[in-house]
């Protein structure tokens, strides 16, 4: 059998501490690692369940930034009435992901350390070689079955599709993650693959995410998220946008834009070309539509994935025709 | 959600027990709190566990399987192999053809699909089971695999001649017609994807063995059993009061089941092995992968002309599973020229298997799509088209059909529906970014009938215990076998209680092909009936009855009192009248079966389908009818589609319990929307492996996913159909609704979709 060791951390410091012990894992909501273990890609040696710590599900939201706790559940940080108002591409990318009833176990936290949906990532029976679970064993996708695979921020490594869609709306809004002794943009926590897919996240042994802070704006304020999947409900993005809209007062020039992408990429994807092309423009759709497509600079497919370059553009258009409509 | 009920009147609900009535499941209460102990749940003493190894080939040999380390993990008791698996005994097929092969090996040197079974570890715990079964190295020498029907290697496959149906000179008649279409439709390779997962216990204790297992056909599956150990068929018990679902997949004894039952045998201990979700995509057969093509020429007043169809679907390369793709393309329209051809292309996959409504459901995809094109190709309303076509008798058997409400189908649906007011020309409803699209599609499934037996005994309190080998997969077999013995007896349903799920009570067939309750409530009418008439023969007769010196004819039994018709003398209660006479029980058995029948006929009739009554025996030709009205709407950048309502008028003849058999339709069409927009077994096609073999990845469709479903009746009793005039229910209303989706689809958009599921990528 698989044994593991289990330590219940009371205080984020002894959680640190456990967390620095080889093979130790930690455990939130356990919706990612139980899932992982089951499948043979988590061997976790000891599981530190953080889940009884204090204080670390707390949601504060003032007009000029949220505090959202690493344990405070999806659910939770969905519903909460200011984070819907200062954030509501946040509260948006919350209710549309996963089930409620993971919602309501899952923390901020384990999301944003969630892993891949590759399957051949989460089947090391069948596929050995995958770089991301062990450097340098190939990748079982490249040339396989490839339809929810990313176009953007691919290497010869990974094609492997970031999944979630909370830290795509943390991304848009310039977010960091809080990891104790240092913070740092959720945009450079999350690695793209180059050469080193077993890297997906900017996270040192013995760190334990403590909260993320999203400094509020006019464009966080007037924000949304959608997400395009085949399936109503309870499926991962075929592509997704979160974008924020703060315009002039003629209520058609753009002061501020925020434009990030999901489903599409190895990493939640800023796309600062659109944003340019945007700002200081007077919208119409046309205009829109036009910007949009710029987010696919530098895209890649693999065959059953060509969909999501023509599909991600418009999602991001009709994420600020939304907005734009709203004025 | 929101799910329209029928109206229904209050007669009805004032009889909620007879047939006919909308009584809710008598099982309901159980399977809500959690009292229901489906056949995994079974706690036996000295329970060990199993755990499968797949091979992680699709083709080739297994050279070598190192069990050392699993042997001597924690807990291990055994490690089987194709080397020290016991010898079992090759079984007949299910309609009782000899095995072709003497022996029979459930674990596998030669693989011929991915995640075949090569190994087994059995071990005290699960968790133990689990860890070793991972230790188990097994070396493969791979040889080169045919992954699905569009490999280079795949060829044409093997003409099935018996699904041959021409008639006319159908080539001649299509090349000669003024209007003409020809298309190709594909369908994936789908899964029942039942909730509860396969699996059983299997104990033995001497010779005799006892299988908890979910099961679709109890007598069949002992049967199996029996022949694979060679113990008597009265050796084997096969127990399966609850099935949480099977949808066609559950009715015959797998590989799995043989190596659950040879461990507990080589180990004399009971065994438990339950299927991963994984393992339930390649442990077993879903639905073939198809491909059709549907030439239709046809007079420019729309009068078909002619219909050539060519089919083919995906078989195993160790066994053959003929998916009949010419079903419904035979019957649903006039036409005095048509052929169909079919032939299987072997690949490596587990043999497919039934799901709901196999042959009849693709088989509809093709048809009811190309009756679309054809419509607009001429110009012509698709609804009109389909009664220009109208089908007065059975095309192919040239008989007449028993009942055949589909006019008045096409008709309530219509009505129901709104479709008057539908504008015909493609693209021509939008609302903001929503393309809306309006399809109309029909279904079919013959009536399959069988013979079945059951037990009714009056106990002396007055109650009544109705017992089968029949089960309860969720469609109400417990609630419609309890009205139907209520109503014959003249006892209020819940003095009536039904065992089933055991094979040791009175036999059953196949609970498939939309059958048994056409079958069940016939038996149980009938022993029902026997039991009645030996209490009233009773009552009159027997000298301590106080019945007796009434010197009445005859005497009628109401609300569980028995008393003359006109009412003079003594009134008792069945339990009074029981007691008045000292009798524990009266009990009598009745199948329906002619009374000539040998037993060896009875067995056969009950562990095999060779018996089964087709469905144009006679002069009629039987089926169920019906009629989709499907609302999609799409959006335009995106692709998506949303069913945004449908409205379905069914005719299954008389309905035993409409609110069950509207449940059942709903099911159906729920299934048919997963198959028309989401279901799709990928196929890594470099190793003949499906990749989404679980229930993150192969996408059922989720409440939010389903909208206002309307189902109206047009049934009326069909007499030539079953005993008391009902026709199949459950796989009915799966027929036809990925054509009317598709049709929809195409009418919304102007794109037509010939391959399912119709995701985003094909509309963007
Ligand atoms: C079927 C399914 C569908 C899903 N669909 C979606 C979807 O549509 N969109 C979406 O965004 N997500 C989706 N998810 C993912 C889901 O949101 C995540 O599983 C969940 O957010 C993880 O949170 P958790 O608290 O359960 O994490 P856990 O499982 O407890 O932990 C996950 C990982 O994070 C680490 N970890 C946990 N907390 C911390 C911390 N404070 N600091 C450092 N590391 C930590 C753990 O060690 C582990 O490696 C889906 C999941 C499933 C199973
Ligand atoms: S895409 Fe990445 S995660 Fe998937 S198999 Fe390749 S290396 Fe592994």
């Amino acid at each position: 059998m698989r044994d593991f060791s289990y330590l219940r951390a009371d205080s984020v410091e002894a959680a640190r501490n456990a967390a620095a012990l080889p093979g130790a894992m930690l455990l939130a909501g356990g919706t990612t690692l139980i899932d992982l273990a089951k499948c043979g890609v988590a061997e976790p040696s000891t599981v530190i369940d953080i889940s009884h710590i204090e204080g670390l599900d707390a949601i504060d939201v003032t007009a000029d930034r949220a505090v959202i706790g690493a344990l405070a559940r999806m659910s939770h940080v969905a519903d909460h009435t200011s984070v819907k108002s200062c954030f509501p591409a946040v509260s948006e990318a919350l209710w549309q992901a996963a089930s409620a009833q993971l919602r309501n176990m899952a923390t901020v936290g384990g999301n944003l350390m969630q892993r891949t949906r590759c399957p051949y990532f989460r089947d090391p029976q069948n596929f050995p070689a995958c770089n991301k679970r062990a450097h340098g064993s190939g990748c079982s996708a490249i040339g396989g079955a490839t339809r929810g695979h990313a176009v953007l921020g691919v290497s010869e490594a990974c094609i492997a599709t970031y999944p979630g869609d909370l830290a795509v709306a943390l991304v848009a809004f310039d977010a960091e993650v809080d990891l104790g002794g240092r913070k740092l943009k959720v945009e450079d926590f999350f690695l793209a693959p180059g050469a080193t897919a077993e890297q997906e996240h900017d996270i040192r042994p013995g760190e334990v995410i403590t909260a993320v802070e999203i400094p509020g704006s006019a464009a966080a304020r007037r924000s949304t998220y959608i997400k395009v999947r085949d399936r109503q409900s309870y499926e991962f993005a075929a592509a997704s946008a979160a974008v924020g809209l703060e315009l002039e007062g003629d209520g058609r020039t753009v002061r501020d834009i925020r434009v990030a992408l999901g489903g599409v990429a190895t990493k939640p994807w800023r796309a600062r070309a659109v944003e340019e092309a945007l700002k200081g423009k007077a919208i119409d759709e046309a205009t829109i539509r036009k910007a949009s497509e710029l987010a696919m600079e530098g895209a890649v497919d693999h065959g059953a994935n060509h969909y999501k370059i023509a599909l991600a553009p418009r999602v991001i258009a009709r994420a600020i025709l939304k907005l734009g409509e709203t004025a | 959600m929101t799910v329209h009920d029928m109206k229904h009147a209050a007669s009805d609900s004032a009889r909620l027990e007879a047939v006919g009535g909308r009584l809710s499941r008598v099982d309901g209460p159980a399977k809500i709190t959690g009292a229901a102990k489906y056949a995994f749940e079974q706690q036996l003493d000295g329970l060990t566990h199993a755990v499968l190894v797949g091979a992680t080939i699709a083709a080739g040999k297994v050279t070598a399987i190192d069990a050392r380390a699993a042997e001597t993990a924690p807990g291990v008791l055994a490690v089987l192999t194709p080397d020290n698996i016991m010898e079992l005994k090759g079984a007949s097929d299910w309609l009782g053809n000899p095995p072709s092969q003497p022996t029979y090996a459930p674990l596998v040197r030669e693989v011929t699909f991915s995640g075949q079974h090569v190994a087994a570890v059995v071990a005290e715990t699960f968790e133990q089971a689990v860890a070793a079964a991972a230790l188990v190295k097994v070396w493969y020498d791979e040889t080169p695999a045919i992954v699905d029907l569009s490999d280079g290697k795949a060829g044409d496959g093997i003409p099935i001649d018996a699904m041959t149906k021409e008639w006319g000179d159908a080539e001649a008649a299509f090349a000669e017609a003024p209007v003409r279409i020809c298309a190709a439709y594909n369908t994936p390779r789908e899964f029942q994807a039942a909730m509860e997962p396969h699996g059983l216990i299997a104990r033995w204790e001497g010779d005799e063995l006892t299988i908890w297992e979910p099961s679709q056909w109890l007598d069949g599956m002992a049967r199996t059993y029996a022949e694979w150990f060679s113990v008597p068929f009265e050796n084997v018990r096969l127990v399966s009061p609850y099935v949480g679902g099977g949808f066609g997949s559950k009715a015959v004894a797998l590989a799995h089941s043989a190596v659950a039952a040879a461990a507990a045998r080589m180990l004399d201990r009971p065994v438990k092995l339950v299927l991963t979700r994984p393992q339930n995509f390649t442990s077993y057969g879903g639905r073939a992968a198809t491909r059709q093509t549907v030439a239709i020429g046809a007079d420019r007043d729309g009068k078909i002309q002619s219909i050539v169809h060519r089919g083919v679907n995906e078989t195993a390369v160790d066994g053959t599973w003929v998916e009949p793709l010419g079903s419904v393309t035979s019957i649903m329209y006039a036409t005095p020229n048509f052929s169909s051809k079919q032939n299987v292309v072997r690949v490596n996959t587990v043999v497919p298997g039934a799901k709901r409504a196999p042959g009849e459901n693709p088989s509809a995809f093709g048809i009811e799509s190309a009756i679309d094109e054809l419509a607009y190709e001429l110009g012509i309303d698709p609804l009109e088209m389909r009664l220009i076509n109208y089908a007065e008798q059975d095309p192919h058997a040239k008989k007449a059909w028993s009942t055949r409400q589909l006019r008045e189908a096409f008709a309530a649906g219509a009505e129901a529906f709104g479709w008057a007011k539908r504008s015909n020309a493609p693209r021509s409803m939008r609302d903001g970014h929503q393309l809306i699209g309006w399809g109309v599609a029909a279904g079919t499934y013959p009536v399959r009938r069988a013979h079945g037996e059951a037990v009714v005994k009056l106990l002396s309190d007055g109650s009544v215990e109705v017992e089968s080998s029949s089960i309860d997969m969720g469609q109400g077999t417990y609630t419609i076998l309890a009205q139907t013995a209520a109503e014959t007896l003249g006892v209020p349903v819940e003095r009536v209680s039904v065992k089933l799920g055991d094979s040791h009570f009175a036999r059953a067939g196949v609970t498939g092909g939309s059958r048994l309750a056409g079958v069940m409530t016939g038996a149980v009418h009938k022993a029902a009936g026997q039991a009645l008439d030996e209490l009233i023969g009773l009552a009159l007769s027997e000298p301590r009855s106080p019945f007796q010196k009434l010197q009445a004819n005859t005497l009628q039994v109401r609300d569980g009192r028995i008393a003359s018709p006109r009412g003079e003398g003594p009134d008792l209660s069945i339990a009074d009248f029981m007691v008045a006479i000292g009798r524990d029980q009266i009990e009598a058995k009745g199948d329906t079966l002619p009374a000539s029948t040998t037993p060896e006929e009875r067995y056969k009739n009950y562990t095999t389908i060779a018996m089964s009554i087709p469905h144009t025996e006679g002069d009629y030709s039987r089926h169920s009818w019906c009629a989709h009205f499907v609302e999609v709407r799409i959006d335009e950048d995106f692709g998506t589609v949303r069913v945004a309502r449908v409205v379905s008028a069914l005719d299954s003849g008389r309905l035993y319990n409409p609110k069950l058999a509207e449940s059942q339709w709903k099911g159906g069409i729920i299934m048919g929307i997963g198959q028309a927009l989401l279901e799709e077994g990928v196929v890594d096609r470099r190793h003949g492996r499906i990749v989404n073999g679980n229930f993150a990845d192969y996408m059922l469709p989720t409440n939010a996913d389903i909208p206002d479903i309307q189902t109206i009746s047009v049934g009326i009793p069909d007499p030539h159909s079953s005993a008391l005039g009902g026709k199949g229910v459950g796989e009915l209303a799966i027929v036809g609704i990925a054509p009317a989706i598709a049709n929809a689809v195409f009418h919304a958009t102007g794109k037509r979709v010939r391959d399912l599921p119709i995701t985003l990528e094909k509309l963007i």
